[in-house]
């Protein structure tokens, strides 16, 4: 490293890193786009009370299976029509919306924690730990990550709770497996061993010496766990394992609009379309961010 | 390439085991007495229970029954459902060939289609082509493959009538099973217009389950072939003359498809999940909705057995993946 070194106050070099970070991400078109989908999103639970026109379990006796506004025996109240039992599918969607976030928060929140703690014992100490944790990482992934769920779930009980957990052990091993690799990378270099000579106890040398150099993958992971924990937790509701009704948990909401697939579009349409547009939005923000944040990626 | 074989076989030891106790470990912590979960009985007497927690070995203590579980497994043993009370290696067996026809189906259809549109869309980098294909790739990668095999139902089965809404075959036509296969057996059965039943009814969960492996198939031969295409060997290939045809499929596929034969292999876990929903949505006979009917019918027995085979299966395709692996790339092995 032959690099003169220019002193900088850390909230300068986080500034730099950030403008750096965002001029490459404005780059890549649909990962603007899709962070656009998903603030949109963000507001929409946020605000959701504010913004719903219906209280989203309330049931209209008078309006079951009103179609969309602009059908025939379509009401302007009911913008996207009710369901079976006369509930404001547009409110229940935006509701919906808290849902998915929350989920998507807070299983990657277990997952990444979990993965990261497991992943630097493993990375940093090596040997018989590595070994050992790393076969067990093995063994879970060696289910296929919805039945495992679904089991997990079976043994935990049906809800939104134990399918987040369910979820979150799934994807964990992805999180640990990156640490791993990182922290094994990382544990070499010459920075570390400066720290460990200075004094660093092993607890400081993993969480604030290496974890910082190893998060780059690990956000990009997050991000695409995010939405894969946002269609797991609906495919999960669907099958009647996660959020139960009358929750309007988007997958939930499908489940219980299958009996009508025939006679009203509309109560399986708009969940679904909720689910694949907020899928996509964080998708097209992890490809943005694996480009931006991870040169090593940025092939394509 | 023995070694390198006998290597990964020997990896695999730790992880089934650890399969086995995952599989062996779900009914103990299941909530509720394991003798009534198992046996499936209600309103039973101390001296019943006594008799089947004997019979069922949960009197003695845990390692031992994890003993008894490993040496009933290698002996083929894997316990009798509660509700049909057949063996679920039966039922497995039985149900296993729709499962394995509907993914067989849904990966060649994602693997013909996945690839030329990779290839196609790195040679023709940054073009429309390119770019309508690769959105459509991502969409159908963030695809809930629930709800677009209702919309597809709605659409073809609903509206054109064209395709039934669930089953494998219409009723009309019976035959014993042969292969287990329903293309295969209505073929053999010779009645008219089996085969195109057998056909028509599988073509929407095929298509159903062959999304997300299509977009990531699409996506990694995509992002393989733009590497290859910047290497050494590619250009010397073009600046010796050669056409731009042979340039392609010869030179670079035959290297980009490496990572491309492992992303196909390792669809096989995402198969499995995909059948669950699959199966589910289209009344599919396989085990993906054997399993789903077994959770919700609390017949633990074969949620115990079927999480075990299900698994066994991925590590045994994911092994084969591997060798397949060292096989077309000889640097893999030498490490």
């Amino acid at each position: 490293m032959t690099d003169t070194t220019v002193k900088l106050s850390s909230a300068a070099i986080r500034r730099r890193m950030l403008a750096e970070f965002w001029y490459h991400f404005r780059q890549n078109r649909g990962a603007v786009a899709g962070l656009a989908v998903f603030i949109c999103l963000v507001i929409m639970a946020v605000f959701a009370p504010l913004i719903a026109p219906h209280n989203p379990a309330a049931q209209f006796r008078d309006a079951l299976l009103v179609p969309p506004v602009w059908q025939e025996g379509g009401r302007a109240e009911f913008l996207l029509g009710t369901d079976a039992v006369g509930r404001d599918m547009l409110s229940r969607l935006i509701f919906g919306a808290q849902y998915s976030l929350f989920i998507g928060v807070v299983v990657v929140s277990i997952a990444l924690s979990g993965g990261i703690v497991i992943g630097l014992v493993a990375g940093f100490f090596g040997g018989w730990v590595d070994a050992v944790i790393m076969r067990v990482m093995d063994v879970i992934l060696a289910f296929p990550s919805l039945l495992l769920a679904l089991v997990l779930v079976a043994v935990l009980g049906p809800g939104l709770t134990n399918a987040m957990i369910a979820i979150a052990i799934v994807y964990q091993p992805h999180f640990a497996r990156l640490t791993r690799a990182a922290v094994m990378g990382e544990k070499r270099r010459e920075y570390v061993t400066a720290a460990q000579v200075a004094g660093a106890g092993n607890m400081r040398l993993m969480f604030r010496t290496i974890l910082p150099n190893c998060l780059a993958p690990l956000i990009v992971q997050a991000t695409l766990s995010f939405s894969s924990a946002v269609l797991d937790a609906a495919a999960l509701g669907f099958l009647g394992m996660g959020a139960q009704p009358p929750a309007s948990e988007w997958g939930t909401m499908l489940a219980e609009a299958r009996e009508f697939i025939l006679r009203a579009w509309w109560v399986v349409t708009f969940p679904g379309l909720a689910i694949l547009v907020s899928v996509l939005a964080i998708n097209l923000m992890g490809d943005g961010l694996r480009d931006a944040l991870d040169p090593k990626l940025k092939k394509s | 390439m023995i070694r390198f074989f006998l290597t990964k076989l020997l990896y695999l030891v730790p992880t089934f085991l650890g399969i086995t106790i995952i599989a062996f470990g779900f009914v103990r912590v299941l909530p509720g007495d394991p003798v009534l979960l198992m046996a499936g009985e209600r309103g039973l007497s101390p001296e019943r229970h006594a008799e089947l927690a004997a019979q069922l070995g949960f009197d003695r203590p845990l390692w031992q029954q994890y003993l008894d579980f490993l040496g009933r497994l290698l002996h083929g043993d894997l316990g009798n459902s509660l509700v049909t009370k057949k063996p679920v290696l039966t039922e497995f067996l039985a149900l296993f060939p729709a499962t394995l026809e509907l993914a067989f189906v849904a990966i060649v259809i994602a693997t013909v289609i996945g690839v030329p549109v990779g290839v196609l869309a790195a040679i023709k980098r940054g073009s429309w082509f390119d770019q309508i294909s690769m959105t459509v790739a991502l969409v159908g990668f963030s695809m809930p493959i629930f709800w677009w095999g209702l919309l597809l139902i709605i659409f073809f089965s609903g509206t054109l009538g064209w395709t039934p809404v669930s089953g494998r075959i219409s009723l009309m036509y019976f035959f014993p099973p042969v292969t287990g296969f329903m293309l295969i057996d209505s073929l053999l059965s010779g009645q008219k217009g089996a085969f195109a039943s057998a056909v028509s009814h599988l073509i929407l969960p095929s298509i159903v389950l062959a999304t997300i492996p299509l977009a990531v198939i699409a996506r990694q031969t995509r992002s393989a072939m733009l590497e290859v295409m910047g290497e050494d060997y590619v250009r010397t290939a073009k600046a010796k003359g050669l056409p731009f045809r042979r340039v392609v499929m010869v030179h670079a596929l035959r290297n980009a498809m490496i990572p491309v034969i492992t992303t196909i292999g390792l669809q096989v876990g995402v198969l499995m999940a995909g059948a669950i929903l699959t199966e589910t949505i289209f009344s599919w006979p396989g085990i993906g909705k054997w399993m789903i009917d077994s959770i919700s019918r609390r017949d633990y027995p074969v949620v115990q057995s079927g999480l075990l085979l299900i698994a066994g299966l991925v590590m045994i395709v994911n092994l084969l993946v591997d060798l397949t692996y060292g096989l077309i790339n000889p640097r893999i092995r030498r490490r």
